[in-house]
Formats: structure tokens, sequence, C-alpha cells
């Protein structure tokens, strides 16, 4: 262990090898750009989805799901080995680490909030509906109404 | 032995050494990164909120499909994907530097640290040129049975849905007045000066345009202005305050400060601040450009 001399209490362990480091930083560099590039083809992907007039709304939602997740990958190699959290000592990574959770409540609770939000306005703001809704979701809505009707009728 | 052990544990805390083996800047640099990540967390939460709430969200390959000197060229996600390249690279000569800094490699810091700010301007100079793409390049909307031209702004947004009604286009551009004929004719076609199109009448400005070529849309929701411009400008104000601590870093590094000190601590803890700003980047890359 080398000691500093202006912080005596501080020790660095974590200094590899040069061989070592450098191929650890290559490899990493590698890998974040090949995220990155799977991401734009996803991105491409959904953007030809959203052309075409098929109905794809759950593939496209499953593509969006899988960005995500990449994306969260690549945070965890930028912070681990960019930011060289993952050498440190593990009390010091859990106070990083734990308070960040707090985003799991966080950005469940809003996005359903907002989701909310829209349900209620559809429901009784009528305008809101007929001058926000897109023609695509407008036919869906109608061709599940229509049964609903036919069924009212013949009561 | 488990007795042992635990008198090892509790010395981290009994003084003398630092619990965290870390350095007390380091540290805090850390925590200010933790506060700055849920600032950004709400700014893009918040975001989503808005966007959850409406039944309408402009797709973010229809908005950001432009390049510079590709003209009108539709190209989805392009310029975008340069910009975070440019990132991801800066931070790997980021890490060169403190990697040098380590060795106490003088020139092998100022050499890293340059290039890490060439990245952090050239980035700076990319979301220029895109706030200027955005803020001033015309679309025709549809709007009030009428059409008018609209830019993104903070005020509108010209993103709405695709308009493929061709009798509501056509009574829109009757209603159209003098004045918008004119700037919508004058907005693609380079031919006349705006003078000669303000003397020609309605009929033969009309007569110029042609609403099924024009892919006109409605207006779209405002707020994706706001959060676009705020989210993106929050972030290009960190990497420019990025830029500024980097180049003292280098300044510093040139008059020999840190040999003095004897370490590169310093270093450390600009890197940290630049690594955090790309990894910004993912997540607002991903907000606004992927899904």
């Amino acid at each position: 262990m080398e000691h500093s001399t202006i912080h005596p209490e501080v020790t660095f362990e974590h200094q590899h090898s040069d061989a070592e480091f450098k191929r650890r930083i290559r490899k990493t560099t590698i890998l974040l750009s090949v995220i990155t590039v799977i991401e734009l083809g996803f991105g491409l992907t959904i953007y030809g989805l959203h052309k075409s007039d098929v109905n794809r709304d759950m593939l496209i939602l499953f593509f969006k799901g899988v960005v995500c997740i990449l994306t969260l990958a690549k945070a965890y190699y930028i912070v681990s080995v960019f930011m060289h959290l993952g050498d440190e000592i593990r009390n010091m990574i859990m106070t990083i680490v734990v308070p960040l959770t707090l985003f799991i409540w966080f950005i469940i609770a809003f996005v359903a909030d907002g989701n909310s939000y829209k349900n209620l306005r559809n429901k009784y703001d009528k305008h809101f509906k007929e001058t926000t809704m897109p023609l695509k979701e407008r036919k869906k809505e109608e061709a599940k109404e229509i049964p609903v009707e036919k069924k009212g009728g013949k009561e | 032995m488990a007795t042992q052990a635990t008198v090892h544990q509790t010395k981290w805390w009994s003084g003398g050494k630092s619990p965290f083996n870390m350095e007390y800047g380091k540290l805090m640099m850390w925590y200010f990164l933790m506060s700055d990540a849920f600032t950004f967390g709400a700014f893009l939460i918040s975001y989503g909120s808005i966007r959850f709430s409406q039944n309408f969200w402009p797709d973010p390959n229809v908005v950001f499909n432009a390049f510079p000197g590709a003209g009108h060229a539709n190209l989805p996600l392009a310029f975008v994907s340069v910009m975070t390249f440019i990132l991801i690279i800066s931070s790997v000569t980021m890490v060169l530097a403190v990697h040098a800094g380590h060795k106490g490699d003088r020139r092998g810091v100022i050499k890293w640290i340059a290039w890490t700010i060439v990245g952090g301007l050239a980035f700076l100079g990319c979301q220029a040129w895109e706030w200027h793409h955005l803020l001033t390049g015309e679309h025709v909307v549809l709007a009030n049975d009428k059409l008018d031209l609209a830019v993104q702004n903070m005020r509108g947004n010209p993103w709405g849905e695709l308009v493929e009604n061709h009798a509501k286009l056509t009574a829109a551009l009757n209603n159209t007045p003098h004045d918008a004929l004119v700037q919508i004719v004058h907005s693609h076609d380079h031919s006349h000066t705006l003078k000669e199109l303000s003397a020609m009448s309605d009929a033969q400005l009309r007569a110029m345009i042609d609403p099924a070529e024009l892919h006109i849309r409605e207006k779209g929701p405002v707020a994706f202005g706001g959060y676009f411009f705020g989210i993106t400008g929050f972030h290009g104000f960190h990497v420019f305050s990025g830029v500024i601590i980097n180049t003292v870093m280098l300044i510093m590094t040139q008059k020999g400060v840190f040999d003095r000190k004897g370490h590169y601590l310093m270093i450390e803890k600009a890197g940290l601040y630049w690594h955090f700003v790309d990894l910004v980047w993912v997540f607002v890359f991903l907000c606004f450009y992927l899904i």
C-alpha cells in the first residue's frame, strides 16, 4: 500500500498495472460503443414501426423497454469503470447507491400520476380528448365501441 | 478469531484512517454528483409525467432528423449519435488523463485533458447547431383551420399529428390570409423575393402551394419545447462548466501546481464531474431521442 504524503489517512490501492488498465478501458469503450449502436438500431426500428400502418404498439413498447435496460447497463459501466466506483470500499459505494434507489419510487409514482391525469381528462374533458387524441387511436377506440352500441340497441 | 475480526473492522472508524479510504474533497464530489443526479432525475421524471399525461407526443425521429450540411435529407438519429460518440470519446480521454495523473505524468495529463476540452467544445458546438436548427427551421402547420408557419420554441411545437385529410387542407389553404401565404411560399421556393411574392394575388400564391407535398402537421404539445430546451440546456450548462473546470486544470497542470502538491487528486475530481456529464447525457439521449 502506497501512502500519500499529503493525506496520510488515505491509502491508494486501486492502481492496476498499466497493461491491465489499458485493456480494461479499451474493453469498456468498445462495450459502450456497441451498446450505443444497438440502441440506435432499436431507435430506427421503432421509427420504421411508427411509420407503417400496422398496429405494433406492444412490440414498440417492448423495444423501448429493452433500450431502457441497455441504458442502465451503459450507466453501470460508466460509473463502475470510468468513475472507479467499483474499486471503492463497499460502505462508500452503498452511501451513493442506496439513496439512488429512491428513483424506483420516484419514477413509478410520477409516471403513474401523469397517466392517471390523462385518463381523468379523457373521461371528463371531451374537448381535450377530441382535440388531442391521434386519429389512429380514435379509430381503434371506435372499433371497440361499436359492438357495445349494438348490444345496447338490442336491449 | 471472531473478536480479532471485529477489532480489525472497527479500526477504520477509530481515527487515523479514512473510513472510506478516500480523500475528503473526492468524497464530497461524489455526494455533490449524487445530489445533481436527483436534480436531473427530477427534471426528466417531470418530463415523463407530462408526457404520460398527453394523448399525443411527437415522434423524436421526426423532430431530430437533420444533419449539418445535408439540407432537408431525412436522417433520424444521425446527428445525435455523433454527439453521443463525442461525449463517450471525451470520457475516455478523461480516464486517460486521470490515469496519467496517478503516475504523476505531467505531459500525459496535459495531452489528454486538452483532448477532453476539445471533445467538450465539439459537443457544445453540435448542441448550438441543433438548437439553432430547431429555433429557426420553419414548418407549415394547420392551426385554427388556417395554414401558418411555426418554429420549435418555448411557445409552440410544429410536430403535431400529420394531416392526411386533403379536403381539410384545401379548405385551410383557402382560409389562409395573404401574408401567411407569402411566407409559406417563400419558405420552400426561393426563386422569388418576398417583394415579388407580396405583389402577387392570393389565387396565384395558392396555386404555388401543394398541401399534399408539404407534410403539413397540426400543432403539437407546447410542453415539448420547454422540456427539451430546459433539460438539454441544463445539461449543456454542465458541459460548459466542465470545459471551464478542465481548462483551469490544464492551466494548473502546466504551471506545475500538482507537481508541487505531490499528487494529481484535483484531476481525479474534475474527472468525476466530467464522467457525470457523460452519464447524464446517456439518460437525456434515452428520454428525448430514443423513446
